[in-house]
């Protein structure tokens, strides 16, 4: 029971908590740079989580084959691998997809949000739960995508997923589309989260004084 | 620090190096292997797309072809047919019509845009001695701006119809595919420009030009090459 509560744990903490993108800022490149359409967004979010994911599990299983001296080889390795087999994928199921997110993918393997839970999470936890943590992070990094592509997408091209949302005479941020656009769209998503966290610990601070009066 | 003493500084107990190339040579056959299998898998698939995307787009810029054939130049100038998958060489496709008669040729062409190189394929048609139209096969222009080259509905109008008819000599064109400022097209041989795009849009005529240059000469002066579809 109580292990099944810590695998939850390490789920939820990567989608909100530890969010890569909104908390810890990691992986900033493909955040930036492919998030300017929803799709493009999303399918680089999930292409990431997958291999997040799928290296996790290796790096955990192989925790006590790898010796210390060469773990960092050895995940680029098993990185680069699911890299690879992403790359494979994507192209087998949309070239246009393909197109769209470039050079990208094959830029996930220095992606630092991944060797970073390898080497902190995965090779000191079992299997299972670096497995839902792999899952929260790369979800959580997905969800991140999505929000910033979302919102780039539906000011700079009026659109969400490609289906018109606006009248014709919506004037289109172009903007909003071009790298600088990103940045914004970053920076307003950081403060949005900056300013719920604010609140929620003035918040709780509050009630700890509250409670303190109220014994006293 | 000198090199003496950095060699002769206390080693970390270190793992038996057989540990290290267990592990080193274990994960790199294991991700050998899944890449090999993962390629195996997905390469038909892959191939599949890319010549079916290549078919779209011929269809797409021979407007009446509804059959192609790939022919290759040989040394000699002239035109063979490919058969089966072989695409080494240079290519161009052949466009019919339903009656069997040759509508076209699609040439593929590419060059440099403003921040990577475009390569699109385009439609000549006989009759007309113009190029009738462009589908852009790969190109990373900027979104939202240079990317209208795909998009423009002004921009795609000048492929309509492009003049670009060989001059009396047989070796080149008649006039050079140029590049204008919008709104300035006067000429059926001149492109109209994209305010905004100005970079991507003169590297879209600059390559027609060049590879019709090079190819409608070629074309015309080896007609009969085409001619032979059985």
């Amino acid at each position: 029971m109580a292990s099944s509560k810590s695998g939850t744990d390490e789920f939820i903490k990567g989608l909100w908590n530890e969010n890569p993108v909104f908390v810890q800022v990691l992986g900033m490149c493909p955040v930036l740079a492919v998030s300017n359409t929803a799709m493009n967004a999303l399918a680089m979010g999930l292409a990431t989580a997958f291999v997040l994911v799928m290296s996790n599990i290796v790096v955990s299983s192989l925790r006590n084959f790898i010796p210390k001296q060469v773990r960092i080889a050895t995940y680029i390795l098993i990185i680069a691998t699911f890299v690879t087999v992403v790359d494979y994928v994507i192209q087998a199921v949309s070239l246009d997809l393909y197109k769209a997110l470039g050079a990208f993918i094959s830029l996930i393997v220095v992606n630092c949000l991944i060797l970073g839970r390898a080497e902190a999470f995965a090779s000191k936890n079992t299997v299972a739960r670096s497995t839902m943590d792999g899952l929260g992070m790369g979800i959580g990094f997905a969800f991140a995508l999505f929000c910033l592509g979302a919102v780039r997408e539906i000011l700079g091209n009026g659109a969400l997923f490609g289906a018109q949302l606006f009248h014709d005479s919506f004037e289109k941020w172009v903007v909003m589309i071009l790298p600088s656009g990103g940045f914004f769209t970053l920076a307003a998503w950081l403060l949005l989260f900056n300013w719920l966290k604010q609140r929620k610990a003035k918040k709780e601070e509050t009630a700890a004084l509250a409670l303190q009066k109220e014994v006293a | 620090m000198s090199q003496s003493e950095l060699a002769t500084a206390p080693a970390p107990a270190a793992p038996s190096i057989w540990h290290m190339y267990r592990a080193m040579v274990g994960v790199g056959v294991f991700c050998g292997l899944l890449i090999v299998s993962v390629f195996q898998v997905t390469l038909p698939i892959i191939e599949r797309n890319k010549a079916e995307a290549l078919q779209e787009a011929i269809f797409e810029v021979l407007p009446n072809a509804t059959k192609s054939t790939t022919y290759r130049l040989t040394e000699a100038g002239g035109f063979e047919l490919v058969e089966g998958e072989d695409d080494a060489g240079r290519l161009v496709y052949a466009g019919y019509d339903d009656a069997e008669q040759l509508v076209g040729l699609a040439v593929e062409a590419e060059g440099m845009g403003y921040q990577d190189v475009i390569a699109l394929i385009y439609g000549y048609s006989f009759t007309e001695q113009a190029i009738v139209g462009i589908q852009v096969l790969e190109s990373k222009e900027t979104p939202g701006l240079g990317d209208k080259i795909e998009t423009d509905a002004d921009f795609l109008e000048n492929f309509k119809s492009l003049d670009v008819s060989v001059g009396e000599d047989g070796s080149a064109l008649a006039n050079s595919v140029v590049p204008v400022k919008h709104g300035e097209k006067t000429q059926p041989w001149e492109v109209d420009g994209i305010t905004g795009a100005t970079i991507s849009s003169v590297a879209i005529a600059n390559l027609l030009d060049r590879s019709a240059q090079y190819w409608v000469p070629r074309i015309r002066n080896n007609l009969a090459d085409f001619q032979g579809q059985e």
